[in-house]
């Protein structure tokens, strides 16, 4: 074991653990490797999500009255079991409390590890692994947060321009995206979940514990491939709406 | 054998809180069959010859077994040589002019002492926290008296290269030290003798890590850099006993 005679810091005062009294999942979050499952599980959450929206917005695709249709759906889901759009307030609610906790886990991880390392190296870091998508996780998370804020207004609260109607989605998607600046937005917003979702669908294995020879493998081309149908799926609907191919 | 002339940009500093800088050593005449630990040497023999003060860097074995050279060489750990701690990095693995630029590992858990030199006493209390096993007293056992498949032999065995030389933590943008930890937990949770302590060795371990150092979130940095090339499937593995532990050890905690 690498030894010197000169003992400082933290190192010197030796281990002070705090004594631990929260139940388990409390005890278990507030270490930085249960914040890491958290990170993982919202975000496989967080993923199935994004797939489900992709696919269910695929729907544009069939005109504006199976779009819009399928809006209802959402609305009626599990009717009559439980009331009308009750289930989708519950998925809703989930979303929400993933969202939270995911930021949330990302934010004190990263003030751990700026913590870590005070003083930063003084000449240029030479990477050997650690890729573009690995390094710039905290920038494409806030970007795409802030793009989801604006997205939500714009096609779910009131909508960014005049021709909003509340419940019309087909048109408000038309409208909105044929706007050359916000169907650019869309595009750059999804290109930064792409390089997210590369990274993290990797990521998340590794945090989760989930290694094994027999798949190993496959953990980078699976999150290569999910964040491409992504990507692929999303940017097409703004093209899509330029092109002429959705919309009136 | 071939010479080179080298200028070295190396990270001088008179102590652990005085203020650093990368100083700058023309380094002619180097035989590029040396060492990079023996280029040092000859430069600090100059150095003290002309009455300047030696370069203080940390080296023990020169042969990579035990864990006490580090550098950051030209923005990697251990040096542009994979697999390898710096004093089995070889000058030809430069060339003829080329200027390198030396800087110590940077990380809070390891504070610089002088110069080149840190302290990884961090290291040492992790290990301390569970990095042993419970050995039964009396007279000897036979040896072989526990069996091990193969396969599991070998994986502790991978694990248990680690020298603690800390080029993970230096390597990792996060200063994790997820695989230095690893290494010492998967080497005993995964032999027979290590399964006694299995659960709260990787709690207490885990806890004492994250009191020092970053926290991982899957460069793979640390491996690329590590001279033993530590894999980080056993981070995946202590990832998937620490949330074991805190179920199992959750009756204990409630008592401590
Ligand atoms: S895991 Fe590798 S890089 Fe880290 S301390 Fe051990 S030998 Fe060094
Ligand atoms: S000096 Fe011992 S490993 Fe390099």
């Amino acid at each position: 074991m690498a030894t010197t005679t000169v003992a400082r810091g933290k190192a010197a005062a030796g281990s002070t653990k705090a004594k631990r009294k929260a139940p388990f999942p409390v005890e278990f979050y507030r270490s930085a490797l249960g914040k890491k499952y958290v990170m993982a599980i919202t975000g496989i959450m967080l993923m199935g999500f994004v797939f489900a929206h992709m696919v269910g917005n695929l729907k544009m695709y069939l005109g504006a009255e199976d779009f819009n249709h399928y809006g209802e759906f959402l609305r009626e889901l599990i009717v009559p079991i439980l009331p009308r759009t009750v289930a989708l307030w519950l998925l809703r609610l989930g979303l929400i409390g993933a969202f939270g906790l995911h930021i949330h886990s990302a934010y004190s991880l990263t003030r751990m590890n700026h913590a870590a390392r005070t003083v930063k190296y003084q000449s240029k870091r030479d990477y050997i692994a650690a890729n573009f998508a690995s390094r710039t996780m905290r920038w494409t998370g806030v970007i795409f947060g802030l793009f989801l804020i604006w997205h939500l207004f714009d096609l779910s609260w009131t909508g960014t321009g005049a021709t909003y109607v509340r419940g019309e989605a087909y048109q408000n998607v038309d409208h909105s995206l044929s706007r050359f600046p916000v169907a650019g937005l869309y595009i750059v917003a999804n290109l930064a979940l792409g390089i997210h979702l590369f990274h993290g669908a990797w990521s998340l294995f590794q945090s989760m514990g989930w290694n094994n020879p027999r798949f190993n493998a496959m953990r980078r081309n699976f999150a290569a491939g999910f964040a491409a149908i992504i990507v692929i799926g999303n940017v097409s609907f703004p093209i899509a709406v330029l092109a002429g191919i959705v919309g009136n | 054998m071939n010479e080179l002339n080298l200028t070295l940009k190396i990270w001088r500093q008179a102590g652990p809180d005085a203020p650093g800088s990368f100083d700058t050593i023309a380094a002619p005449g180097i035989n590029d069959e040396m060492s990079f630990l023996e280029m040092l040497d000859v430069v600090n023999e100059r150095l003290i010859n002309e009455g300047k003060e030696a370069v203080v860097f940390d080296h023990d074995c020169r042969e990579g077994i035990c864990g006490t050279c580090s550098l950051m060489i030209n923005g990697q750990a251990h040096g542009p040589q994979k697999g390898t701690a710096t004093c089995q990095l070889h000058m030809r693995k430069f060339h003829d002019g080329q200027e390198i630029v030396i800087e110590p590992w940077r990380a809070t858990a390891f504070p610089i002492v002088k110069d080149l030199m840190v302290d990884r006493s961090a290291f040492d209390r992790i290990v301390e926290s569970g990095g042993y096993i419970t050995a039964e007293t009396g007279g000897a056992s036979d040896a072989n008296l526990t069996p091990i498949p193969k396969p599991v032999a070998d994986a502790a065995m991978d694990a248990a290269a680690c020298i603690g030389c800390g080029a993970c933590v230096a390597a990792c943008p996060n200063s994790a030290a997820n695989l230095f930890t690893a290494a010492k937990v998967g080497h005993l949770n995964l032999l027979p003798q290590g399964q006694a302590e299995r659960f709260s060795r990787v709690e207490a371990m885990v806890d004492t890590m994250e009191e020092f150092f970053g926290s991982c979130t899957n460069h793979g940095e640390c491996q690329e850099a590590c001279p033993k090339e530590i894999s980080i499937d056993f981070i995946a593995l202590m990832n998937k006993d620490y949330l074991k532990s805190k179920f199992k050890n959750r009756k204990t905690l409630s008592r401590g």
